[in-house]
């Protein structure tokens, strides 16, 4: 038990990191400070946070156009990262991706997508390297319940089991694709049940329960990496805010809201860490870390240099000069 | 005992100088891997053949009917290390993953900051191939491709240029596009011995002359040699320049020769509107002033009956014609 409780502050502290996060990259986009289109995760930590607490540095994610949480629960430097969505040269990507292509190289995070669906195959190919090479690394694809409408959702999960790839394929369903709910695009019985005909193995969880998911995933990661093919984990969870960070989501009920909001992944953790004998101080300094981690990642951004004009020519291609 | 000497250069197809490309790659290093349907049956053009017994299942991967995922599948085995070779069967398939080589491939470089490289090559043999087989089988995009920043644009006409051009796409960190002539992978040429690139983005003086510069690249070589031949003979000299490099192009080769001869003419199998053609005639106008005469395909699909392939077809006398018009 005690092995559960340092777990549970351990994942508490990621995914309250994450929350301060996307609470900041609001403030800097409400001030004008973030010039792009931001697209928040709050509500849905415990799904990148349980998935990737049993992820090591050389293991390969890739992401959705809702990347920051994956980004911060793989390791990324929450400076950089903020740096990026200012559009500053000390950003992740030097302020040439912003929030949607934010990606770490050096944590194995490749990235999130403009494409919905487009780190499926980003994932499986990371896989297919990963092999040829003799590395042990595995590969996760993060991608929500638009994606399962792909094309690529086919394709990727049937390459992955034909060629018996170590991927885990998670699908974060916050319940809506863009403006519209999930459950009305969708035919079928759904995510899961696509997998499993595929041939995957296949597990469901409450992707708001942070404890579920890591068990989940944990399984079949050891799966996984016993080398027995790729798996699938479905985890329903909820988008609190909108699409974008202006979207003030009209298509939803506020007692929908309401509800949803007191099943908060973050508070229900909170709940069942003093349960288990965690004192209220050490939940706060948490919070009050990770508030004072972003506020420092904001000062920094606020003060990092833009990009120049000329940095504009810089990484296009090595052969032929950009004209 | 006699000593052999060794000789200077094998008569090969394109098909075969394509694959020993390959295979030589493959055998220098061992992160370059290929993908593509079919590929352990040898390639529909058999530009992969023998190469499953020599290299193995693990690096000569004959994947699903699945072209976006053929192609992200490479996309995200570059990022991981290695050195795909992105086999699309031929260039019309490949709009089924346009979206991975346009939107994912081609920025990612740049999108992600630079930290990292796409080291892919990505095949696509274009225009009519061995005929009859109608729009969605025939065609010649080339222009789109040079359009995209990010992507390197190739188009060899001749076995050596074939080998050596895509020996230099293997090796380059930059994501290349192969615009293989289709109509072409059964001519043969001579071809060096030994190990040997291409540079990248240097055209070939394919025929020298005096009176007109004609500029093309890829499966319309043949017929625009012929043209020239034909218009020697009615005494007009024309001077050839096989692009090779469609991005990036040979700028200064087809700027010196056009300033030299004052007239310049550009020859393409893809649609005359909007083609890249047009992009070399601006440039030469902007840098030189002489006039510019462009010979492509009427903006039409592909038939598939023979007359209907022939209207679309550009061929010797049509380019016969144009470089006489180009004279006047």
């Amino acid at each position: 038990m005690a092995d559960r409780v340092e777990l549970g502050v351990s994942f508490l502290r990621t995914m309250v990191r994450i929350r301060e996060f996307e609470q900041h990259a609001r403030i800097g986009y409400d001030a004008g400070e973030i010039p792009g289109v931001v697209h928040l995760s709050i509500g849905q930590e415990a799904v990148a946070v349980g998935v990737c607490a049993n992820l090591a540095r050389e293991d390969y994610v890739a992401s959705t156009h809702r990347g920051h949480g994956h980004c911060v629960a793989k390791g990324a430097e929450t400076g950089a990262m903020m740096a990026e969505l200012f559009g500053k040269s000390t950003g992740t990507n030097k302020g040439k991706g912003g929030s949607m292509h934010i990606a770490d190289f050096s944590v194995g995070m490749l990235g999130a997508n403009g494409v919905v669906g487009g780190g499926i195959g980003i994932a499986v190919g990371a896989a297919q390297a990963a092999r040829l090479l003799g590395k042990k690394s595995i590969s996760v694809c993060f991608f929500g319940d638009g994606a399962v409408n792909r094309g690529p959702f086919l394709e990727g999960l049937n390459w992955s089991v034909v060629f018996k790839l170590p991927v885990l394929f998670v699908c974060e369903d916050n319940a809506f694709s863009a403006f519209t709910r999930a459950s009305s695009t969708t035919a079928g019985k759904g995510a899961s049940a696509r997998a499993e005909a595929i041939g995957l193995e296949t597990r469901s969880v409450d992707g708001n329960d942070v404890f579920a998911v890591y068990d989940a995933a944990h399984e079949l990661i050891a799966h996984i990496r016993e080398g027995r093919g790729p798996a699938f984990l479905y985890a329903p969870t909820y988008r609190l805010d909108g699409h974008t960070v202006f979207d003030k989501a009209p298509y939803r009920s506020s007692e929908e809201l309401e509800r949803k909001r007191e099943d908060d992944p973050v508070s229900d953790l909170e709940s069942r860490l003093r349960e288990w004998g965690v004192a209220q101080a050490q939940v706060d300094k948490i919070h009050v870390e990770a508030r004072e981690e972003m506020v420092r990642a904001m000062l920094s951004a606020r003060r990092a240099p833009l990009p120049t004009e000329a940095d504009a020519f810089l990484d296009v291609q090595n052969i032929g000069a950009p004209v | 005992m006699s000593v052999q000497s060794t000789p200077k250069t094998t008569t090969m197809t394109i098909a075969e100088a394509a694959r020993d490309a390959l295979a030589e790659e493959m055998r220098r290093d061992p992160s370059v891997w290929a993908l593509g349907e079919d590929l352990a049956a040898g390639g529909i053009f058999g530009t992969y053949k023998g190469l499953l017994d020599e290299f193995g299942a693990q690096r000569i991967v004959s994947t699903p009917i699945s072209e976006s995922m053929i192609m992200n599948v490479g996309f995200g085995a570059a990022l991981a290390g290695t050195r795909p070779v992105i086999e699309m069967r031929i260039l019309d398939f490949a709009l089924c993953a346009w979206d991975e080589l346009i939107n994912q491939i081609a920025k990612a470089r740049f999108m992600f900051g630079g930290q990292t490289n796409v080291p892919v090559v990505v095949r696509l043999p274009q225009g009519i191939g061995r005929g009859f087989q109608a729009a969605q089988h025939s065609q010649s995009l080339e222009a789109w491709l040079v359009h995209t920043p990010g992507l390197v644009v190739l188009a060899p006409a001749t076995a050596a240029d074939e080998k050596g051009l895509l020996k230099a796409a293997i090796r380059s960190d930059d994501p290349v596009v192969m615009l293989d002539p289709k109509s072409l992978f059964a001519t043969t040429g001579e071809v060096p011995a030994g190990d040997y690139t291409i540079p990248i983005g240097e055209a070939r003086i394919a025929r020298e002359g005096s009176d007109l510069t004609l500029v093309t690249w890829s499966s319309l070589l043949p017929a625009v040699l012929a043209a020239a031949e034909k218009a020697g003979e009615a005494g007009i000299s024309v001077e050839v320049i096989d692009l090779r490099s469609l991005w990036p192009w040979d700028r200064t080769r087809v700027l010196a020769s056009a300033a030299r001869t004052k007239r310049a003419l550009i020859a393409h199998e893809a649609v005359r509107i909007g083609g890249f053609g047009a992009e070399i005639a601006a440039t030469i106008t902007e840098e030189l002033g002489v006039p510019v005469a462009r010979i492509g395909a009427p903006r039409i699909p592909v038939g598939y009956a023979p007359v209907l392939e022939n209207t679309y077809r550009v061929n010797a006398e049509k380019i016969f014609a144009a470089i006489q018009k180009a004279m006047r």
